[in-house]
């Protein structure tokens, strides 16, 4: 018998004897769960407002506590008027980026030289890169989380490499909590997967030194969202 | 006593008389219940998304086989190796015989407890693979030559100090007191760890059978970089990982984050579908999932502790737990540690051997009721209690306890025995705490509680 084989019929033979039901012994029915649990998850987790204002608010909320600098805009132009002041400002000289509607508008207003991710790359170019710029599957207002993955956001490296992640957002891709993420990547995507699908909350971080915070870790050190 | 015993009360004894080491441990978890009481009171309904993740660990584990085959078959399916390991030695040599496949001679691994378990990384390097920790708790850790400290805060016992001596010693860097400074050190070293590797190993969080994907929840973004640059990705997880559905990340996300740090969601949390698919152009050429068995179907045959493979280790229960916070995490000598550790090692490695860890507990229930998934830890200590004893009784225990019953069976001499006991109790100032002293154990560092005067019979009496 093969390993797998002899897994799964020691599994199937400590299965024979029922376990008592979950939780605590106190509400112990004696009888074993009928049926699965139902997944209405969103009763249970933090409340998300209805309109887009609370959500919006919600989101920015988040993200400030996780130290990502979000920015919203009325329209494109506005954003991207925002995006080029920030390229100024931290005198960015070369870009990650792959294609797409949103990054292609913007790397045409940075003009500057660009790391493309999504044909084959130089992964030591990329990590010379100041910015990797993205676009992202949803806004999570629930959680202040970015949904990237392998094929809407340049790749697996785009989103971690670079020393500052900018994201670039429409407004209908904000989704109120984490259920409906996972549901719109379902949808979305059907079958076929990206190989990779990341929830990003703030830049890179880590508190395994006296458990104190500090930014940038391995990634990213700073974590910008524009959303028009 | 056996060795492990033994090990065990010596370090036990030293640490809990450690007021410094009491200091640090405090400090760093007072600072994570501030954060963790916050987070939890944003949910809506805590105590019962406790019950319905619990629920639906329930389902999985007892389910398994099914869900195992869901999981794998999906995998496949997309382009990924998964491999089956029935103990730690298959899954080190399959482990070891992709990196020698492979030709590859350096290893980059983000966190991963279940490496520990089998401990990994002596097989890598005794096969010529340099392997490098990439969390940077745990390259703190394996710098010194040390087992992680805690599942989740691997360097929780070291100070800013400690670890910029640390560095100094192995990395020839400028000493310096800030945390920044320390850590831009290590991303500095690892950064170019990651582009030399040729292998990316990580552990997982979560296994969501439905889709054939794992997820890793991480903060540094030490994971991301592992499965993104090196060529070939290997996943370690053990069976128990399984949630049914993609939904159920939902759930179990932000519980864990909220438990496990204090916060409401991790970093990053990422899921893993396969190898590089067509279309796309960074990421692993090959990805293997590696499942591990290694005991866990030996303590799901016991029915009434199955639940303890529900444990998504989150750390909760040790942050928790008086005895860990007063003895610390290497005491234990076991890869997990803390109240979860001291119920699933006698089931992973031996009942006898590892007996003592279940008595290294008040019974005060703060585990069980610090646990996301309401694991009934505090009634598995007991159970593996009363299981040793079936399995080995001690003879002068059961003639104390045949001896007792007698006693309390019979007023008389039960009266008798009173007396005695205050009698006796007068001279035992005499030879409390030295070798003379019958009740050594208790009395060395603690005192007796004096018996009352008078007995409540007495008092009855007096009063009716």
């Amino acid at each position: 018998m093969n390993a797998r084989d002899a897994i799964l019929a020691r599994i199937k033979e400590a299965l024979r004897t029922p376990a008592p039901p979950a939780g605590a012994r106190d509400h112990d029915s004696g009888h074993p769960p009928t049926g699965a649990p139902s997944r209405d998850f969103s009763r249970f987790l933090p409340a998300v407002g209805d309109s887009f204002e609370d959500r919006i608010q919600s989101f920015r909320a988040a993200a400030a506590e996780l130290k990502a600098d979000f920015r919203l805009f009325e329209t494109q132009e506005q954003a991207l008027a925002s995006l080029r002041q920030l390229s100024a400002e931290e005198k960015w000289q070369r870009l990650g980026s792959h294609r797409g509607a949103l990054t292609d508008a913007a790397c045409e207003i940075l003009r500057l030289p660009v790391v493309q991710t999504d044909q084959a790359y130089d992964v030591a170019a990329l990590e010379a890169c100041d910015a990797g710029l993205s676009e992202c599957d949803a806004l999570v207002a629930q959680t202040g989380s970015v949904v990237v993955s392998s094929r809407s956001a340049g790749g697996r490296a785009l989103s971690v490499l670079p020393p500052h992640h900018v994201v670039l957002a429409r407004r209908d891709q904000l989704v109120p909590d984490l259920p409906q993420a996972l549901a719109m990547i379902q949808k979305k995507y059907g079958d076929h997967y990206p190989s990779m699908i990341s929830f990003i909350t703030g830049p890179s971080r880590t508190g395994d030194i006296e458990r104190i915070l500090v930014l940038g870790a391995h990634g990213p050190k700073k974590l910008t969202i524009f959303c028009f | 006593m056996n060795t492990s015993a033994h090990q065990f009360h010596e370090q036990a004894t030293r640490l809990s008389h450690d007021l410094r080491h009491r200091a640090l441990i405090q400090t760093a978890l007072e600072k994570y219940e501030v954060k963790r009481d916050e987070k939890k009171a944003v949910f809506q309904d805590w105590q019962g998304a406790r019950q319905r993740a619990a629920e639906i660990k329930w389902e999985a584990v007892n389910h398994l086989d099914a869900y195992l085959v869901d999981f794998a078959r999906k995998l496949e399916g997309r382009g990924t190796k998964v491999h089956w390991a029935e103990n730690g030695e298959q899954a080190r040599e399959i482990i070891v015989g992709i990196a020698r496949a492979k030709g590859a001679r350096a290893l980059i691994k983000s966190k991963s407890m279940t490496s520990e378990e089998i401990h990994l990384n002596e097989s890598l390097e005794q096969s010529g693979v340099s392997v490098v920790e990439s969390d940077l708790g745990e390259y703190i850790v394996q710098l010194r030559g040390e087992a992680p400290y805690h599942i989740v805060f691997p360097a929780m016992h070291l100070t800013r100090d400690e670890i910029s001596d640390l560095f100094t010693r192995k990395l020839g860097t400028p000493p310096t007191k800030s945390p920044e400074e320390l850590t831009m050190i290590a991303r500095r070293v690892l950064r170019q760890k990651y582009i030399q590797a040729d292998i990316g190993l990580t552990g997982a969080n979560f296994a969501v059978a439905e889709t054939g994907m794992i997820s890793i929840t991480e903060n540094e973004g030490n994971s991301r970089l592992t499965s993104a640059l090196p060529k070939t990705m290997i996943t370690l997880l053990g069976i128990e990982k399984i949630v049914p559905q993609l939904a159920d990340l939902a759930l179990f996300l932000p519980m864990l984050a909220t438990v496990g740090a204090g916060q409401l969601i991790s970093g990053y949390n990422t899921l893993y579908g396969g190898p590089r698919q067509p279309g796309e152009f960074d990421g692993p050429e090959e990805f293997h999932v590696v499942l591990l068995d290694n005991q866990r179907t030996v303590l799901m045959s016991d029915p009434e502790q199955r639940d303890a493979l529900h444990c998504i280790r989150c750390g909760a229960c040790l942050n928790a737990c008086p005895v860990y916070r007063n003895i610390g995490g290497h005491t234990y000598g076991t890869a997990y540690s803390g109240p979860i550790g001291s119920v699933i090692t006698p089931h992973l490695r031996g009942l006898l051997e590892w007996k003592h860890l279940s008595y290294a507990s008040s019974l005060c229930g703060a585990c069980t009721e610090a646990c996301p998934v309401q694991v009934q830890l505090h009634h598995h200590l007991l159970q593996n209690r009363r299981n040793v004893n079936r399995q080995k009784p001690v003879w002068w225990e059961k003639l104390a306890f045949r001896a007792f019953a007698v006693l309390a069976n019979s007023p008389g001499l039960w009266r008798l025995a009173q007396k005695a006991g205050r009698l006796a109790q007068k001279a035992h100032p005499l030879i409390k705490g030295g070798a003379l002293d019958p009740a050594r154990p208790w009395t060395q560092s603690r005192d007796l509680p004096p018996l009352a005067k008078e007995t409540f019979r007495d008092y009855w009496r007096k009063r009716r």
